[in-house]
């Protein structure tokens, strides 16, 4: 085979698992979207949150440090322990962390959503706008702005043994595939996770009445459901659709602001796969991290490169254009 | 004849104690009263009718018993205690289930699916054990889809078990939503025109089935109907509403003998 094609191969490789991680982003939104028909804003922020509380939580942090020096003239940053990890993974932190954000999903629905029930969905997304900033400023003053490394123990750099294994297929000018380890692994996990969400929506009784409470509110309260906890469990699952986000991107790019972006990389996700599918969510995830990384490695040279910033909105433009419904929405048919 | 204990309707069945009642109940809607001053109760065992013209109230009386409308005055007595203001998920949890007048099903789930929800107030497996599929969770499951099963069977739809309701022909998405009712096993069942829109056949395949409930679940059921033959066929006794009142109230006989009844349904002028 020639160096060309499996060079192509690797960039096709490496845009699936860009994929798997805007799916999992995407998938965050679909969850809320469909079940209350909100939609919210706050996902990126709420990665962000879920990634800097684990960090905190791992490494001693005091939290709202400056806030309690301030008040009581202390000079407080951290506790001076670290939270004990099993093989250099801090399980701990990030059990705690889930229950972190799973309080967050019970404060969500008591202080916000409860108010707003039967509201117009501009209102409703306009309160998950303040709840974004409310969540941003709130993750700052918590835990602090600097950048801060999130380790959680997985290999980084490119898999060695993926390189060898594959240098001698493509002659002289091909090297062998270079995929980095913390993608491998990242992919892994979310390819789990969106498999269990499947499986959890499709044969469990809470799965089952997160779908009820997505197609009828009226039918779904007639059999018991109670729509205020199944918002309760739909934004916990969101929340923790954004820990894992947040912990894989966060290992990757560090833990700063700009994590809260990634959900700037789901809407043209969202745009291809529809806003109510989770199979939209995943294969539209994968066609743009596919999409994306191809139209780099072919055209990007040519126009000078930095077109991973746009090309997915083009590409979920064009996909509006044809099929405005998403990838798996049923064809919308205006009845005149 | 009617109060306390059970009695024997002139076809021979026995009807047990108050189930439900509804005392002096009145529902506004701003100006317009959709429900004035209405009381009757549901006895255990019987199958008892709601009728009227269009407009006169009915679905509302039923939402007002499963929670969806909160009245402004009037008691509602289930089970011998007074119920206080309760939201229709608590309610089904006490054992009221029911159809809707223009279906509701979860358009976009099965057959089965849509059967399994109706057990969700039978399921007690907390969420996160579910999740990680501990061992009652997978038995509760199981469980649960053999009573599924039992309830498909009974209702004859095994052909469409696994079909998206929302691509059945009406007259099928009417039995499934008896079948989510049904699954609830609940102590009274609300029906809420189960047969509108039927052709005859369907309608008696209908009938038989809410007979087959009642006769070997012992299910008391409340229904709305407006096809007098069926009516008359299936109920134990009959309430009749009109402009938001009550106007008649007994076995078919009597409410058939009645003459505000009469003159409700044939449209005499109202003063
Ligand atoms: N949610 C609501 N908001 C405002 N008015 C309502 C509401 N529900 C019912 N009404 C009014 O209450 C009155 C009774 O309606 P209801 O649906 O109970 O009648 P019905 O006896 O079930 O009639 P039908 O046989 O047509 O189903 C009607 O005037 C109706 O417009
Ligand atoms: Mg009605």
């Amino acid at each position: 085979m020639s160096a060309e094609v499996l060079y192509t191969f690797e960039v096709i490789l490496n845009g699936l698992m860009a994929g798997v991680m805007y799916a999992l982003v995407a998938l965050g939104f679909v969850l809320i979207f469909k079940a209350s028909g909100i939609f919210n804003y706050a996902q990126g922020v709420m990665a962000l949150f879920a990634a800097l509380t684990l960090v905190g939580l791992q490494n001693g942090q005091v939290p709202f440090a400056h806030l309690l020096n301030a008040i009581f003239g202390t000079d407080m940053h951290y506790f001076g322990w670290k939270l004990p990890t099993i093989g250099g993974v801090p399980v701990l932190a990030i059990v705690l962390a889930v229950f972190v954000m799973i309080f967050f999903a019970w404060a969500v629905e008591r202080l916000v959503l409860k108010h707003l029930v039967n509201q117009e969905p501009i209102i409703l997304f306009m309160a998950t706008i303040g709840l974004a900033y409310f969540m941003e400023g709130f993750g700052d003053l918590m835990w602090g702005s600097d950048i801060k490394k999130l380790d959680v123990g997985l290999p980084q750099g490119g898999n060695l043994w993926l390189e060898e294994a594959t240098a001698g297929w493509g002659g002289d000018a091909f090297y062998g595939f270079y995929i980095d380890n913390l993608d491998i692994w990242a992919t892994l996990f979310a390819a789990i996770l969106v498999i269990t969400l499947v499986l959890f929506s499709q044969y469990t009784k809470t799965g089952r009445a997160l779908r009820a409470v997505a197609d009828d509110h009226q039918a779904a309260l007639s059999v018991g459901i109670s729509l205020r906890s199944i918002w309760v469990i739909v934004w916990s699952i969101a929340g923790f659709v954004a820990l894992v986000a947040g912990i894989m991107w966060g290992a990757k790019l560090g833990v700063q602001f700009s994590l809260s972006l990634i959900a700037l990389k789901a809407l043209p996700v969202l745009m291809l796969g529809g806003f109510t599918s989770i199979p939209g969510a995943i294969v539209g995830g994968l066609i743009i991290g596919v999409g994306e990384k191809l139209f780099e490695f072919s055209i990007g040279p040519l126009i000078g490169g930095a077109t991973e910033n746009w090309f997915a909105y083009v590409l979920a433009l064009l996909f509006l254009v044809f099929r405005p419904q998403g990838l798996f929405g049923e064809k919308i048919i205006e009845r005149v | 004849m009617m109060d306390g204990g059970s009695f024997v309707t002139p076809d021979g069945r026995t009807i047990g104690d108050v189930l439900m009642e509804v005392r002096n109940i009145t529902l506004r809607f701003g100006g317009v009263v959709a429900i004035k001053d209405i009381s009757f109760d549901i006895r255990e065992g019987e199958i008892r009718a709601i009728i009227g013209p269009n407009g006169a109230g009915k679905s509302s009386m039923l939402n007002v018993i499963n929670g969806f409308y909160h009245p402004q005055d009037g008691e509602i007595w289930f089970r011998g205690a007074k119920r206080g203001p309760m939201k229709p998920h608590a309610i089904a949890h006490q054992g009221i289930a029911r159809t809707f007048q223009n279906i509701a099903l979860f358009k976009g789930m099965s057959t089965l699916d849509n059967i399994m929800t109706g057990r969700f107030t039978k399921m007690r497996v907390p969420w996160w054990q579910q999740a990680i599929w501990t061992g009652p969770a997978e038995r509760e499951e199981v469980e649960n889809r053999e009573i599924v099963e039992k309830i498909i069977d009974f209702l004859e739809i095994q052909a469409i078990r696994k079909t998206p309701v929302g691509r059945l022909p009406y007259g099928l998405q009417k039995r499934v939503e008896l079948g989510r009712a049904l699954a609830a096993e609940p102590k009274l069942l609300l029906l809420d025109e189960p047969m509108a829109g039927m052709n005859v056949e369907e309608k008696e395949d209908m009938s038989r089935f809410i007979l087959d409930v009642n006769d070997e679940f012992g299910t008391t059921i409340a229904l709305i109907e407006h096809d007098m033959g069926v009516v008359m066929d299936i109920s134990d006794r009959v309430v009749v509403l009109d402009y938001g009142q009550k106007i008649g109230d007994g076995t078919p006989d009597e409410v058939r003998g009645n003459q505000d009844v009469i003159d409700a349904y044939l449209g005499v002028a109202h003063d």
